[in-house]
C-alpha cells in the first residue's frame, strides 16, 4: 500500500525584494528540500525551533502557498500541479487547524456559519440538513449544539480551538494538518484537546500532520517524528525511538534542552548546551546546515557537504534515518537510555 | 540558615473594574532566603503575575489595590514606603526580567544607553563608567562581541540576547532579590536551556534570591528549591520541589502533573485532563477557587477557603478532602501511582 501523503524533495524559496523597483536580492530558504511520507491512520509529528520551515511545509503540502520545487502526492494525486478545480475537490480531504484560536474564527460569524461554511462552498446538504451536521459536529469536539448561535468572543480559548477543528472535521477530511494547535493553550486546556484528536483519530481514521516545537507533546501524540532544522528534516524515526536513541546532534541537544517535571531527574541529566543562535534562512550555511553550531563539527566534509537523509543501519533499519556524518551509533543490544 | 530575604503575608490585590471586583490575588504568603530560587506556578489567571507585581509595588492604580498583606524586605515594610523610596529598592534591592524581552527594551534607545542609565540613576556613576559596565555586563551574559553590540539597537537582537540583555540590566545593580516572570516562555528551547543557565551562574555568583514564575513544571522542577502551587488568586499547595512532585496533595496538584505529557515517558500513557475552564476572577466561587472543577469536591467546598494543613517538612495545602481519604485517592489516580511509587 502507498502513503496516503509523500513529499519528495520539497522547497519553498520566498524572494528578498528591494528598492523601489522591488528587485529580488535574495531568497529565504523556508523549507529546502523535505521529504517525508505519512501512512493513512498514522501522526507524522513535526518539530524544530521557530523559523525552521515546519508551518511553512505544512501550507506548502496543502497547496495554501505555492511550491518552488518538488512533488507533494496524496492519494495519488500530484497536489503542487493539479488544475484548481481537482484542487477544489482535494480540500474535502485535507484540512488544516491553526495555532491561534483567535485569529483563526471571523469574530463576525456565529459559530453556526464557520462550522458550515466548508459545507456551503462545496456545495454539500440543504440548509437544514447542513444545520443537523454541525449540531453533529459541536457534539463531537465536545461542545453542544446550543453553542452554534454564539459568536468567537464568547469562548475560552480552549473553546475555539474545539471550534476550530469542528470547522476542519466538517468535509470528513482523511489528513489534517494540525499547526501547533494545543501550543497556546493552558497545560489542563492543552491535555483535554490533545484527548480529544487522540479520539478522533481513532473514531474518525484520521491522518496527522502534527506540526508544534513542543517536544513532549510531539512525542505523546505522534507514531514517528521528524526533526527540522533551518529548512531541512536531519532526522526521522519511530517516536520512542527519537527520545532514546536520537542520532543527530541537534536532536540530541534539542531534547537535551526540555526540562522533564520531575527534579530528580532534572539533578541528574546532563545537558547539551548549544551555542549561538540559528543563523537566518537567507543565508544559510553552506555544507550542513547545523555545522556552526554543532559540537561534533568536522571542517571536512561538514561545512562542504550536506549529507543525505539516510539509516545509519541499526535494529530500525529504513525506519530511523538521519542527514549527519557523524551520528551517534548504539550498540545493538544497548537497552537503556543515553545520557540526555 | 540562609538570611531571610523576602516575607510576604496574607497578600490581597483587588483590580476595581467596571465589571466588578477581581479578586487576582487573595491572602497570599510567601517567603525567600539567600541564595534560594522559589517556584511559583500556575496557568493563566492564576495570580501569580500580580502577586510579584504587587513585591515591586508595579500594580496599576488605579484600577488595581494591595488590599491587604504585609510585604517585608529585609526587615523593612515596603508597603509603608513613598514613592520615591519604592524606587530605590526596585533596581537595587529586587529587580524584575519579563516574558516578552522586545516589549520591555525601548526599540529606539541603543541596549547599552538601556543598561547605563539603570546604572547611573541607582549607584550614581558617570556615563562612562557606566557604559563599561554595561559592556562588561554584556559580556558577563553571554553576548558575543559586547564591545560592539552594547552600540546596538533592540531590533538587531534576536530574542534570546534580547533576555539576556535584560538580565544584564537586572544584574547591573546587584540586586538582593530575581524576579523572573516566565523568562522563557517566548523563546525556542535551546535558547531556553541557555538563559536558564545564565540565571543559575548569576544566582551563584551574586548568592540572590530568584522568584521563577511559569506555567511549565518542567522549568520549576529544574530551577526551583521550593515551589508553590496557585489556582484562582490562591495558594492551594507549597512546599519543597521533591514534596510537592513525588507527594502532592492538592487535586489541582494532580491535575497539573496529570496533563502533562513526558518525555521520558517509555510507553504512552493517556493524560488525564482537567476538566472544564478556569474560575472567571469576577465571579470566584465563596470557597476553594477549584471547586467546580474538582472531581472530589463536596459541599464544604464551595463554602469557604480551606486551613492550610502542613503534611510535611514546609509543605503545606489547602484543601477540605480529610488526609486518609486523599491519600486513597490518590492512590488509584493511574498516572500517578507510576511516579509516585
Amino acid at each position: 500500500m502507498s502513503p496516503l501523503l509523500e513529499v519528495h524533495d520539497l522547497k519553498k524559496h520566498f524572494p528578498i525584494k528591494t528598492g523601489i523597483l522591488k528587485r529580488t536580492t535574495g531568497q529565504v530558504y523556508a523549507v529546502d528540500g523535505v521529504s517525508f511520507a505519512i501512512e493513512e491512520g498514522e501522526t507524522l509529528g513535526l518539530v524544530g525551533e521557530s523559523g525552521c520551515g515546519k508551518s511553512t511545509t505544512g501550507r506548502v503540502v496543502l497547496r495554501l502557498l505555492p511550491a518552488t520545487a518538488g512533488s507533494v502526492t496524496f492519494a495519488g494525486v500530484d497536489v503542487i500541479r493539479a488544475p484548481r478545480a481537482q484542487i477544489q475537490r482535494l480540500r474535502r480531504d485535507m484540512q488544516i487547524v491553526f495555532q491561534d484560536p483567535y485569529a483563526s474564527l471571523n469574530p463576525r460569524m456565529r459559530v453556526k456559519n464557520i462550522i458550515a461554511e466548508p459545507l456551503r462552498i462545496h456545495g454539500i446538504g440543504t440548509e437544514a440538513e447542513r444545520k443537523r451536521r454541525v449540531g453533529e459536529l459541536l457534539e463531537i469536539v465536545g461542545l453542544t449544539a446550543e453553542h452554534a448561535e454564539r459568536y468567537p468572543h464568547e469562548f475560552s480559548g480552549g473553546q475555539r480551538q474545539r471550534i476550530g477543528l469542528a470547522r476542519a472535521l466538517a468535509l470528513n477530511p482523511r489528513l489534517i494538518v494540525c499547526d501547533e494547535p494545543v501550543s497556546a493553550l493552558d497545560v489542563s486546556i492543552q491535555a483535554q484537546m490533545i484527548n480529544l484528536l487522540e479520539d478522533l483519530q481513532k473514531d474518525l481514521k484520521l491522518t496527522y500532520l502534527f506540526i508544534a516545537h513542543d517536544l513532549s507533546v510531539v512525542k505523546h501524540i505522534s507514531d514517528r517524528v521528524a526533526v527540522m532544522y533551518l529548512g531541512k528534516i536531519v532526522e526521522v524515526a519511530d517516536s520512542a525511538l527519537m527520545y532514546s536513541r536520537p542520532q543527530h546532534p541537534y536532536t540530541e541537544a534539542l531534547l537535551s534542552a526540555v526540562p522533564i517535571p520531575d527534579p530528580k531527574t532534572e539533578r541528574t541529566r546532563r545537558r547539551i548546551i548549544l551555542e549561538g543562535d540559528v543563523p537566518s534562512p537567507a543565508k544559510p550555511p553552506s555544507g550542513c546546515v547545523f555545522h556552526p553550531r554543532c559540537p561534533r563539527m568536522q571542517p571536512d566534509p561538514c561545512t562542504k557537504v550536506m549529507p543525505e537523509l539516510q539509516s545509519t543501519g541499526g535494529d530500525a533499519g529504513a525506519n530511523h534515518v538521519v542527514a549527519c556524518h557523524f551520528p551517534t551509533r548504539y550498540a545493538a543490544d544497548q537497552a537503556t537510555l543515553p545520557a540526555t | 540558615m540562609a538570611e531571610r530575604l523576602l516575607d510576604v503575608k496574607d497578600l490581597s490585590t483587588h483590580f476595581f473594574t467596571h465589571a466588578g471586583v477581581v479578586r487576582a490575588v487573595n491572602g497570599v504568603s510567601f517567603s525567600l532566603a539567600r541564595g534560594e530560587t522559589l517556584g511559583i506556578v500556575g496557568e493563566s489567571g492564576s495570580g501569580k503575575t500580580v502577586a510579584a507585581l504587587s513585591v515591586m509595588r508595579l500594580v496599576p492604580d488605579p484600577p488595581g489595590k494591595i488590599v491587604a498583606g504585609e510585604i517585608t524586605l529585609k526587615g523593612r515594610d515596603l508597603l509603608a514606603l513613598k514613592e520615591e523610596e519604592m524606587r530605590h529598592v526596585r533596581g537595587n534591592d529586587i529587580a524584575m526580567i519579563f516574558q516578552d524581552p522586545m516589549t520591555s527594551l525601548n526599540p529606539v534607545f541603543k541596549i547599552g544607553d538601556q543598561i547605563a542609565e539603570t546604572i547611573q540613576v541607582h549607584q550614581g556613576k558617570s556615563k562612562r563608567e557606566a557604559w563599561q559596565m554595561a559592556t562588561a555586563l554584556l559580556a558577563k551574559v553571554g553576548i558575543p562581541d559586547a564591545e560592539r553590540r552594547v552600540n546596538e539597537y533592540p531590533f538587531e537582537y534576536s530574542g534570546g540576547m534580547r533576555q539576556r540583555a535584560m538580565i544584564a540590566m537586572a544584574i547591573s545593580c546587584n540586586p538582593d532579590i530575581l524576579i523572573a516572570d516566565e523568562p522563557t516562555t517566548a523563546l525556542d528551547v535551546t535558547i531556553q536551556a541557555q538563559i536558564m543557565d545564565v540565571i543559575r551562574e548569576m544566582q551563584a555568583q551574586y548568592q540572590s534570591g530568584v522568584i521563577m514564575i511559569t506555567h511549565d513544571l518542567g522549568v520549576v522542577a529544574q530551577m526551583a528549591d521550593r515551589v508553590m502551587v496557585m489556582y484562582g488568586g490562591r495558594t492551594i499547595e507549597y512546599g519543597p520541589v521533591d514534596e510537592v512532585y513525588y507527594n502532592p496533595h492538592q487535586p489541582y496538584t494532580w491535575g497539573l502533573l496529570g496533563s502533562l505529557p513526558r518525555l521520558d515517558e517509555s510507553k504512552k500513557q493517556r493524560l488525564t485532563p482537567i476538566k472544564g475552564q478556569p474560575p472567571n476572577l469576577l465571579l470566584l466561587p465563596p470557597g476553594c477557587p477549584f471547586s467546580g472543577r474538582c472531581p472530589y469536591e463536596r459541599e464544604v467546598c464551595r463554602g469557604a477557603f480551606p486551613e492550610t494543613e502542613i503534611v510535611g517538612p514546609e509543605h503545606g495545602v489547602n484543601c477540605w478532602i480529610p488526609l486518609d481519604e486523599r491519600l486513597e485517592i490518590r492512590a488509584n489516580l493511574p498516572r500517578f501511582a507510576a511516579r509516585v511509587a
